[in-house]
């Protein structure tokens, strides 16, 4: 196919797609079990369903990144075979996945340039370049041809992954949630814009997401898959939010969400005072920063990825030196080292918990260990360690918040993520809690673990933790939050009680204005 | 405490399977040994190709390592120092470092035992006094060795691989510089060496053998050592720090204090080798120093899985090729490095294996529930 054929001119080229019985079994895991997708020709449909529940290995089925053991794809209505995402290629299915797939030191132009399958060995630039300029004129939306792609916006780039999959003419595109790196207008904007191209027939979207809000906004038509399976399909209008919900996650028992209770202005816990960090370059991650947190409230600070939220996370817990600036609690200078934590009563959350927050290789019951294997009973005399209790101890956690493991003493890595962190629940909230530092604590969770997490650190901050809750999943600091901070190029630029904001107020400060 | 109000699932059961433990356990055993079979075929070729018999050259390892008592006498004798160049891998590993620098601190440690001694054997100190002085004074010259790329490593971001083998070059060389200048014995004329400490300081052999008592040094520091890896605190957070030094500094442990510390008691196991090659074999320090103890520790550490313990016996079948190695030498008419190309083959074989942990289905516990 010429990639540079002349796009848009006619403007009905949008294809369907139906996927029939597919089935793909990895070892023991049926990953997808006879599940059927019809995808019309122009429609903006929604691939729903909680992680591990099978859309990821869909996609990847359509796009020759695997080959399902049994099932056939039609393309147009017509049989077509793909073996390897080349051929998907070819055939003119593209997808824009969650993290970006563009070469940051080039520029847009050579990005697009050298996506093509049929990139020539010595490039005409001024050649390539007007007919660039060509295609760029008939796109709804543009991005500036001789910008180096680092310098882009995310926004922008994730603008740039679809012209790419316009400029090789691939019409049928697959996206992979791709807003969780967008603020909520840049979101908006470019679902929009997909959506006016659909409507026009002139590309087919099939969407995988689990933002209720952005389906029921801008797609038409979706397909929820469950633990591998098909479990329903229909009008994305004409479903309810709880319909869809419902398919998801079937009957799994969701936990009841801890009711906010209200409680009077209290004092100050945690006070940041004018921090700064810099990162690997040497360049501020975070700028003098300046936030409290009261007792008994969630503070949520919300913010476009890559703003400094994860450096101020390190910093709070001892994963990177502060350059300036003080951390108080209850006035008192705090120094994230093993005595403070425990004297101050710090406990923590942070994102990705096998990364952050456990030893893989270690067993659960030791990563369960990790905040009193000093102390007794699990220590006496300071060193000696007995592991009687330690195993005590930790069965009685796993019990408790029901973390799935063949026994306490398997690896910490055989656990599935949902049980990653309700292990790490169960070792930082088990004790008594004055600080609670939480950074995404629910990204690639299940809806039922996910409402759990939740639910235990509304728990704590009923009990009257201070909560600094630091999350890219604007919904949860509205859920969550008692007060909003969003966070800016490295510092705190606004700060408003959650009654008297918005998401679209929050919104605009997110994008720096 | 967490109360939920969804019920608690049934436990997993596993009627039959043993249990995990026992599982990894059979595992960490059965690899390594799937390792030296593997070693032992790929070799087989070699020496096929050199046209000569695989099956003597076994034979003959077995009849020269372990086929009479004093075949075992000559293999422990050799393994006493592979054991502690073996730990002085190990315990580093377990923190997570690649730390290959045991050669130089061994070198370094036995030169410092052979200085102290010239003093202290010169005003006739007592030998109960100066053993004990030699023997600190090695595993503290060994112990700042590797401590300062341990500190390298962990407040410089230095690659402490690159900078352990390169300092080890340097300790080398600053022997030789002593031994061949300032503490020159003017009657070592061929070989120049420090001044010998004399068969009264002398370390003999444990009673009823012709082994030193290195050997005996070297199994009670590996059970220490063993226990402290294992069963204390500080262990515990060398692990946790070895594992995943993000999750350790977010637990606030000293993770500094825990990698230079780490890495000292390594360079004391080197330099304690170093002393008894120095006060049971040579009698003084030069360049027999130098016999390749320190990188032979490395894969005997890998082949142990970095267990203090299990080094042991590693460290023994290794001295057992070793005391082989003149035997094959006379009987097959080979040259000495054949072994080393034998311990090359396992090196390359072992490291490829440890890309089967958790392929092989029997070890693997049952399915985890269900995935979420």
């Amino acid at each position: 196919m010429n990639a540079l054929s002349p796009i848009a001119e006619t403007s009905i080229r949008a294809p369907s797609l139906e996927a029939i019985g597919m089935t793909k079994i990895f070892g023991p895991l049926v990953a997808l079990d006879d599940v059927s997708i019809k995808v019309e020709a122009g429609s903006f449909h929604a691939l729903l369903g909680e992680n591990g529940a099978g859309k990821s290995t869909l996609v990847k089925s359509i796009m020759g990144f695997y080959r399902a053991d049994q099932g056939q794809i039609l393309l147009d209505e017509e049989e077509v075979s793909i073996r390897t995402p080349r051929d998907a290629r070819d055939l003119g299915i593209g997808m824009v996945y969650q993290h970006f797939t563009l070469v940051p030191c080039l520029t847009a132009a050579e990005n697009l340039v050298i996506s093509r399958a049929d990139a020539p060995t010595v490039f005409d630039w001024r050649k390539e370049k007007n007919r660039l300029e060509e295609f760029m004129d008939r796109m709804p939306f543009k991005v500036h041809l001789n910008a180096q792609v680092s310098s882009l916006s995310a926004g922008e780039k994730q603008k740039l992954e679809i012209l790419k999959l316009l400029y090789l003419d691939q019409r049928f595109m697959i996206l992979d949630e791709p807003t969780s790196v967008l603020t909520p207008g840049e979101a908006d904007e470019m679902l929009g814009l997909l959506g006016e191209m659909a409507a026009k027939k002139e590309i087919t979207v099939l969407m995988i997401s689990h933002k209720f809000r952005e389906v029921k906004a801008f797609c038409d038509s979706f397909t929820v898959l469950r633990r591998g399976k098909f479990t329903g399909s229909g009008d994305a209008q004409a479903a309810s939010v709880e319909e869809m919900s419902k398919m998801m996650i079937g009957d799994t028992q969701i936990r009841e969400r801890a009711e906010r209770t209200q409680h009077n202005r209290q004092e100050v816990v945690l006070d940041l005072a004018g921090l700064c960090a810099v990162d690997g370059e040497g360049l501020p991650a975070i700028d003098a920063l300046n936030l409290k947190v009261r007792a008994g409230e969630i503070v949520g600070v919300a913010g476009v990825s890559g703003n400094g939220q994860s450096a101020l996370v390190e910093c709070l817990a001892g994963q990177r030196p502060l350059s300036d600036g003080e951390v108080q609690i209850h006035g008192k200078p705090f120094e994230p080292k093993r005595a403070d934590f425990d004297k101050f009563k710090v406990f923590g959350l942070p994102e990705e918990p096998l990364k952050n927050a456990t030893v893989p290789r270690m067993s659960v019951s030791e990563n369960i260990a990790f905040r009193s294997f000093d102390k007794p009973p699990v220590a006496s005399l300071g060193w000696w360690m007995r592991p009687g209790p330690m195993r005590e101890r930790a069965k009685e956690l796993i019990a408790a918040y029901r973390v799935k493991t063949t026994s306490p003493e398997a690896p910490i890595e055989d656990l599935s993520g949902g049980n990653v962190q309700r292990a790490v629940l169960a070792r930082e909230l088990s004790g008594d809690v004055d600080v609670l530092i939480v950074a995404n604590p629910c990204f690639g969770l299940d809806f039922a673990s996910v409402a759990e997490i939740r639910s235990q650190i509304m728990e704590q901050r009923n009990r009257g933790a201070a909560v600094l809750l630091v999350s890219e999943d604007l919904d949860e600091i509205l859920e969550l939050a008692d007060r909003v901070a969003v966070m800016s190029g490295g510092t705190i630029t606004y700060v408003s009680p959650i009654e008297d904001t918005d998401r679209n107020t929050i919104g605009q400060h997110m994008a720096g204005h | 405490m967490a109360v939920d109000t969804a019920p608690t699932p049934a436990p997993v059961k596993l009627s039959g399977r043993p249990s995990v433990r026992t599982l990894k356990l059979a595992e960490a055993i059965f690899i390594p040994v799937f390792a030296l079979v593997i070693s032992a075929l790929v070799f087989s070729v070699f020496l096929l190709f050199l046209g000569q018999s695989p099956i003597d050259f076994f034979s003959l390892i077995w009849i020269g390592g372990f086929g009479s008592s004093f075949s075992w006498q000559q293999s422990l004798q050799r393994a006493a120092p592979l054991i502690l160049a073996g730990l002085a891998f190990a315990i580093p590993a377990r923190i997570g470092l690649t730390m290959i620098g045991a050669e130089g601190a061994l070198v370094l440690g036995g030169f410092g035992a052979a200085a102290i001694a010239i003093p202290l054997v010169t005003y006739a100190v007592p030998p109960l006094l100066t053993l004990p002085l030699m023997a600190l004074t090695a595993m503290a010259v060994g112990g700042v060795w590797i401590g300062i790329t341990g500190w390298l490593k962990h407040y410089r971001g230095v690659n402490e691989t690159i900078a352990s083998l390169l300092l080890s070059y340097i300790a080398i060389a600053i022997m030789n510089f002593f031994v061949e200048g300032l503490l020159r014995d003017p009657a070592s004329a061929n070989k120049p060496s420090t001044l010998p400490i004399g068969e009264a300081y002398r370390i003999g052999a444990m009673p009823g053998t012709s082994v030193h008592w290195g050997l005996a040094a070297g199994i009670v520091l590996a059970i220490v050592l063993h226990i402290l890896m294992t069963r204390t605190t500080f262990g515990f957070a060398a692990r946790m720090t070895g594992g995943n030094a993000r999750a350790s500094q977010a637990q606030g442990l000293p993770v500094g204090y825990l990698v230079v510390t780490c890495c000292v008691v390594a360079g004391a196991c080197a330099g304690l080798a170093g002393f008894f090659e120095v006060a049971a074999i040579h009698g003084q320090a030069n360049a027999s120093l130098v016999a390749g103890y320190g990188f032979t520790g490395i894969l005997i550490s890998f082949l142990a899985r970095h267990n203090a313990l299990a080094v042991v016996p590693v460290a023994i079948l290794f001295g057992a090729i070793a005391a082989a190695g003149g035997l094959i030498q006379r009987r097959m008419g080979m040259p000495d490095a054949t072994v080393l190309v034998l311990q090359g083959i396992i090196f390359v074989v072992l490291l490829t294996s440890e890309s089967l942990y958790g392929r092989i289905k029997f070890f693997q516990p049952g399915p985890v529930g269900e995935r979420t």
